[in-house]
């Protein structure tokens, strides 16, 4: 068995298994924290399945989403985790909170503290941001995106995904594709993926491929056609085009002819080799249609399954200690 | 009023090191080593600790007279980017009367009107008014032909062109230098390469025109190597850096904080070994303390919202003589780096201590401990990267033009 297989929640108790109060970052998780993680968030898929995924465990408890960028998907998420776990849920969009009014990132940290929540999920457009408030404040702070650093939630919801459908992410060669750059899902994706041992392969254009990647433990390709060789994970990023100053490819027509995922171009992968898209998608552009659908290697629902369960698990890990739960406290 | 300095280690970077005294009267240096003491001199034992030239620190943003005087600074090369920009008589004049008599500013005008890259500023009637170089500011000059005009005008008028290394067209909103830091933290970043990109085709402008340039800060080997070429081809160059860039490589950013916030960005370890290797052979000519203080206001905010700059106008002294001790650089290269180096670029005749030169002296212990703190510093504001850190070398006291400032 692999070490990164390695499920210590049997032989750590409580507390130990995973020490971090907030969850800013893959950055900074051992392997087997993550995977205590996944195999958390195991529970919560199977539950959710079979309707029984409501429990209570976060009555009384508030949860913020602390969106400062627009989001639909990773906010439902979070918003659907939190309440099938019977937390109080708010929302706070940018567009509603002071924040237009010229309030720092720092006030509005200090009011949410004061607001006494017990759990703060944020969403921000700055790398960094998350970890700029998770030290303002008294509760945990899980990362819904931040910037061009992380989005560790994606990360574990795509490991997991990887892990149901193939068995385990140890060896499975998985190709990265897209806007690379601005692509916070990719980092963390790098760091969790990497951390569980898979054979992890980039491939974008130089303009959107980020420097000194290559020490981040992946091969850098920029021919998505050799880089898609015995591929069993096949990972699409949309084109970041609000983060882009400047052209950095010519045209959508032109990226889609170099780096579209087609039924033709996913036959160069391995047989049977998962579709994933961290969504949303541009169809036509990254990735056609007819693999978007593919009813046998389109994993892009079910990834949207995990998250629910991911996201679940995170809130459930972070307010033990809250909680008093037994071993945490 | 004469004073008698004895008892001191006396450091000049045209002397060398030893052993004496200094006696200051009307407002210059009289007498050096060791001398008979005039009747009614005051005199000051200096029980053996360093006395050197005061330090002109070339390129800083603001006007902070007690974060000068506590680092031992007298004279500062103020740069143009001020609010307004120092681009008009008035304001240059004003801005060269503003800190004294305690700190001398001796004001960088802009080269171009409002710093804009695009007209020439009156710099004969700026240098008229107190100018005493002029600079592009923190701004490149995107246009090739209006830098070489700027460069050709201001060698008519004898002026040093203090210029900005880093092509903006690279740079653009990036905040880190391109590389693993960069990439992991998910910041904005521009390769190293906009620095070597700049000073070469300056290099070649200033060679063209045979005027005098300063790039105000390099930090990567391969602006180094340009230099110390053009340097034996004798063009009229010359470069300065920040301990911050000596010190600290892009490694330091890892956990946002945003007191490593600079610009340049820092650079990755094999570019900060280089600036150390220039340090060594001469390439190097000023060390500077880039003092921009910013407060809560600009620096606490996510890494790239926030102002780039540190406070580093009283952390100068200590951190350089850190780079002694480490023994990068004997003492008097280091004071030289500090005092008649840039001096020299702003056409200053201090930085010495030889006879005749105006008294501008610090005394201080090289050996006295202390703890850079970022909420105890008496800058303007705290923002330090090398908050924590224990240094050592402390301003005992500090004249100038022969008057106590310490």
């Amino acid at each position: 068995m692999p070490a990164s297989d390695h499920s210590p929640a049997a032989s750590l108790p409580g507390r130990a298994v995973f020490p971090h109060r907030h969850l800013t970052g893959i950055a900074g998780l051992a392997p087997h924290e993550i995977t205590f993680l996944l195999d958390e968030a195991e529970q919560w898929v199977e539950a959710n399945r079979s309707r029984s995924g409501n429990d209570d465990r976060l009555r009384g408890l508030t949860q913020i989403n602390a969106f400062f960028e627009n989001s639909t998907r990773t906010l439902l998420s979070f918003e659907i985790a939190g309440k099938r776990l019977r937390a109080d849920v708010v929302n706070m969009h940018a567009a509603q909170s002071s924040v237009k009014k010229g309030e720092t990132l720092i006030d509005t940290a200090m009011t949410l503290n004061a607001m006494r929540a017990d759990v703060i999920v944020i969403r921000h457009g700055s790398s960094g941001a998350v970890r700029l408030i998770a030290d303002k404040v008294d509760c945990p702070v899980l990362n819904a995106g931040d910037g061009q650093h992380e989005h560790p939630t994606q990360a574990l919801l795509d490991a997991l995904t990887i892990r149901r459908r193939r068995g385990t992410v140890h060896n499975q060669r998985v190709v990265i594709c897209g806007d690379l750059l601005h692509s916070r899902v990719a980092r963390s994706n790098i760091l969790a993926l990497t951390a569980l041992s898979a054979d992890v392969r980039v491939c974008a254009p130089s303009t959107l491929m980020p420097a000194g990647i290559e020490r981040m433990g992946v091969t850098p390709f920029t021919d998505f056609d050799s880089a898609l060789q015995s591929a069993d994970v096949v990972m699409m990023l949309r084109l970041q085009n609000e983060r882009m100053a400047g052209g950095f490819v010519p045209s959508n027509r032109e990226f889609h002819l170099r780096y579209g995922l087609t039924l033709k171009r996913l036959a160069l992968a391995a047989p049977g080799a998962l579709v994933m898209h961290p969504g949303p998608m541009n169809r036509g552009v990254e990735i056609d249609s007819a693999v978007a659908d593919h009813v046998d290697q389109s994993a892009i629902t079910e990834q949207v399954e995990m998250g629910v369960a991911v996201r679940m698990a995170c809130l459930d890990v972070l307010t033990r200690r809250a909680r008093g739960v037994e071993g945490w406290a | 009023m004469t004073i008698a300095l004895i008892n001191a280690q006396l450091v000049c970077p045209v002397a060398g090191t030893s052993n004496g005294g200094v006696l200051m009267a009307d407002k210059q240096i009289v007498a050096t080593g060791t001398f008979a003491i005039p009747e009614g001199a005051e005199v000051i034992d200096c029980r053996g600790r360093t006395l050197s030239p005061a330090i002109v620190d070339l390129g800083v943003f603001t006007i902070d007279v007690p974060a000068c005087h506590a680092g031992g600074i007298v004279r500062v090369g103020l740069m143009p980017d001020q609010t307004p920009v120092l681009d008009d008589p008035g304001i240059v004049q004003r801005a060269a009367l503003i800190g004294r008599p305690g700190l001398w500013i001796h004001p960088i005008a802009a080269a171009t009107r409002g710093l804009a890259g695009k007209d020439l500023a009156e710099m004969a009637i700026n240098r008229d008014a107190g100018a005493r170089a002029v600079g592009t500011g923190e701004r490149w000059i995107a246009d090739s032909g209006v830098m070489r005009k700027v460069l050709a005008y201001a060698g008519d008028l004898g002026l040093t062109l203090v210029a900005e290394a880093q092509d903006g067209g690279i740079v653009g909103q990036a905040v880190a230098t391109a590389g693993e830091t960069a990439t992991r933290m998910g910041l904005p970043s521009a390769p190293a390469l906009a620095e070597p990109l700049a000073i070469a085709r300056d290099l070649l402008l200033a060679e063209e025109t045979g005027a005098s340039i300063h790039f105000r800060i390099v930090s990567t080997a391969a602006g180094f190597a340009l230099i110390r070429a053009a340097k034996r081809r004798g063009v009229r160059v010359t470069c300065g850096i920040t301990p911050a860039h000596l010190m600290l490589s892009d490694i330091a950013m890892t956990d946002f904080r945003t007191f490593t916030h600079l610009s340049p960005p820092l650079r990755d370890e094999s570019d900060r070994q280089a600036c150390l290797a220039a340090l060594q052979d001469g390439t190097i000519d000023v060390l500077c303390s880039a003092h921009d203080p910013r407060g809560p206001e600009e620096k606490r905010l996510p890494y790239a919202d926030s102002a780039h700059g540190m406070a580093g106008a009283e952390t100068l002294l200590a951190l350089s003589l850190g780079m002694v001790r480490d023994e990068v650089i004997p003492i008097e290269r280091m004071i030289a780096l500090l005092s008649v180096n840039p001096a020299k670029v702003l056409g200053l005749d201090t930085g010495t201590l030889t006879v005749g030169a105006p008294a501008d002296l610090v005394l201080f212990d090289a050996g006295a401990p202390w703890l850079i703190d970022a909420d105890r510093m008496v800058a303007k504001a705290g923002n330090t990267p090398f908050d924590g850190l224990p240094v050592q070398g402390k301003v005992l006291r500090l004249w100038k033009g022969g008057t106590a400032l310490v």
